[in-house]
């Protein structure tokens, strides 16, 4: 099987989904002519022509409320946020308007729509091009959200989201557009938006994390089996919302310890209500406190490596959080 | 533009009149508190909604802001489901999710009322977008308040549907006050059509259209009508409806903004008023006619508030159905 990057898995999946769906077009800033900021849909300018690659003028509600209303006559849009920090013009068009018409509208129509964007730090990008978002909208009903962190399940997941009938929001881990390759079957397959994945057995400790964050507990989690002897059962969660909660459940009750990571801010952060599950339904299992190995409560993800370095957590800091955790 | 024939003004007349008789029901609906939260009648605009959805062909598309209850009957949604959803009734267009102020029904291709000023404009682009997109022929009619044209929505909409040349008639209903505010309180132009200058040119972009007389249904037909057709062939334009609420923002307005002569003064030209007189010039013994025609938009109230008060009231398993589809 062919290995390649995340960034290209992206790209075939839309390559794919405008070829199987006329309805299917992209807008967003440059991705037409210029193949997208970090050319995510290179090429497909030249295959598709500038009606079904479509540059928008620089305006995220625009981009967003277009597909909207598009989608809300039997499109299949696709639209491209630059970056997650850009995408809070087009806050009130994605809470008010994609997440509510089909509950609104006592289910007369809905919303059938793709909202794509790069999240996360790590390659200096500094305040406004570091964020992650994805707390901000999972609060509300009536999204789903989804974060790959493989090539495989990149692609997979944006062709199902291309096809759900409601608004998705794919958010994609930068830093892994390049950095993260794996191997992608040729030909048709999807991956469901709901499930998440046990990515590694174990007994010890369970691990969730989703994105780039996935990437670096893996590589933690084999860390401290090498070195401590300690098992992790690592959970990536993939689907944000809806969440997959019996796999979460599943995967706790085998280890009684958690460990959620994520790179956003702790306070209020998805891995809250993660933390939240467990010691609801699972409270009889608990074997320790349950653990969040998150980004510091600071407005924004300073420029300076340093810093940066600091913020997010990392395989070194995943690891000893591990080994507390284990240790408890 | 097909010139109306006596039957189809009879029609408008009787449009005017049955948006007029279903509000003054719906301010007594909500004194006697059968009708909750926010309520704002469109009394005084009526010839706006009527002569401006006239203008447009059944495929078209129809897109407000939350002063829809005019829009939604002139567009055809039946009176009792429409005075259903104002009681909050499973009968209701939308179930008794929306509302007053989030009116709507696909298969009449109007695409709702929106509860937050101007968010509905880009919507608007994005359904030209797909109407383009598919070569349709089918164009939107954007309603909006004049105080949606100093959100930003505004602008980017505009603009975007200039550059992209969308068939969207972008249709100010300037009542001359956003909520207490006057007109030219809170925008730097107040002949509001000339916004439309920042977003074409020479002939390219958004049309500057025209700024009519929005208390008269039959100008409004005939500049919108022009309007619509513009759309249709070469991309947006701008219209700017004058028009006035007789009645407050919402209910309980205390209306310290403007004075008892002013609004006096256009109660006398109202365009209801207006319109009738212009029918008894125009055709001899009419009135009977119309006098018919106003019974019978009362008796409509009547049945849709029967109809209204008989639905049942949504349950919880409505309040938590509807958030995706499956």
């Amino acid at each position: 099987m062919p290995e390649i990057t995340l960034i290209e898995a992206l790209r075939q999946a839309m390559d794919e989904e405008m070829e199987r769906d006329e309805r299917v077009f992209i807008t967003g800033e440059d991705v037409g002519r210029r193949g997208g900021v970090f050319r995510a849909t290179q090429g497909l300018y030249d295959k598709y022509g500038p009606d079904r690659v479509i540059d928008s003028p620089l305006a995220e509600l625009s981009i967003v409320a277009i597909g909207i209303g598009a989608a809300m006559v039997g499109m299949r849009p696709i639209c491209e946020i630059q970056f997650a920090d850009y995408i809070f013009p087009a806050f009130n068009q994605i809470v008010n308007e994609a997440a509510l018409i089909y509950y609104r509208t006592g289910g007369d129509w809905n919303v059938p729509m793709v909202i794509r964007a790069p999240y996360g730090g790590g390659i200096g990008g500094g305040l406004y091009h570091s964020q992650s978002v994805e707390a901000f909208f999972a609060h509300r009903p009536g999204l789903k959200i989804v974060v790959p962190s493989n090539p495989y399940d990149a692609k997979g997941l944006l062709k199902s989201a291309v096809r759900d009938p409601n608004p998705v929001m794919v958010f994609e881990p930068k830093k892994g557009y390049r950095l993260i390759k794996g191997e992608v079957p040729p030909g048709e397959y999807t991956v469901p938006i709901g499930p998440a994945a046990v990515t590694r057995e174990g007994t010890d400790v369970t691990v969730y994390a989703y994105g780039m964050m996935h990437y670096y507990v893996l590589q933690a989690a084999e860390m401290v089996a090498q070195r401590d002897g300690i098992s992790c059962q690592v959970v990536d969660l993939r689907t944000l919302v809806p969440l997959d909660t019996k796999t979460v459940l599943e995967s706790f009750k085998k280890t009684g310890k958690a460990l959620i990571v994520y790179e956003d801010n702790r306070f209020l952060g998805y891995g809250a209500e993660i933390a939240a599950l467990l010691s609801d339904e699972a409270f009889e299992y608990m074997d320790g406190p349950i653990r969040r190995l998150t980004g510091p409560d600071r407005p924004g993800v300073p420029f300076a490596h340093t810093m940066q370095d600091f913020y997010m957590p990392n395989p070194d800091t995943i690891a000893d959080a591990i080994r507390d955790l284990a240790a408890y | 533009m097909a010139t109306p024939n006596k039957e189809t003004l009879l029609d408008w007349y009787h449009q005017m009149v049955l948006i007029r008789r279903f509000e003054e029901r719906c301010a007594e609906l909500y004194q006697q508190g059968l009708i909750g939260g926010f309520l704002h009648l469109y009394i005084g605009q009526e010839a706006t909604g009527v002569g401006a959805i006239a203008a447009l062909k059944e495929h078209d598309h129809v897109i407000t802001a939350y002063r829809d209850h005019g829009i939604a009957l002139a567009r055809g949604l039946d009176p009792k489901r429409v005075m259903a959803e104002m009681l909050g009734k499973v009968d209701g267009v939308s179930g008794g999710k929306g509302g007053s102020m989030h009116l709507a029904d696909r298969e009449r291709r109007f695409w709702g009322g929106y509860g937050i000023v101007g968010g509905h404009l880009p919507l608007a682009a994005g359904i030209a977008l797909a109407s383009k997109y598919e070569d349709r022929g089918e164009v939107v009619l954007c309603l909006m308040g004049d105080g949606a044209t100093n959100i930003g929505y505004f602008h980017e909409s505009l603009n975007l549907s200039a550059v992209w040349e969308l068939p969207v008639v972008w249709l100010i209903e300037n009542n001359q006050y956003g909520m207490g505010t006057s007109v030219a309180r809170a925008s730097g132009v107040t002949e509001l059509v000339k916004k439309a200058r920042a977003y074409g040119d020479n002939g390219r972009g958004m049309k500057e259209g025209p700024r009519i007389d929005g208390m008269n249904v039959l100008e409004v037909y005939e500049q919108v009508s022009e309007a619509v057709e513009y759309a249709r062939k070469h991309g947006p334009i701008l219209v700017e409806s004058l028009t006035y609420r007789l009645q407050g923002h919402s209910m309980g307005d205390p209306e310290r903004y403007r004075t008892k002569e002013e609004v006096e003064q256009y109660v006398a030209s109202g365009p209801i008023g207006r319109f009738r007189a212009y029918l008894i010039e125009k055709y001899k013994n009419i009135e009977p006619k119309l006098d018919e025609i106003d019974a019978r938009a009362l008796e409509e109230v009547d049945e849709a508030v029967e109809f209204a008060k008989n639905s049942p009231d949504p349950t919880f398993e409505d309040l938590v159905r509807h958030v995706y589809v499956d």
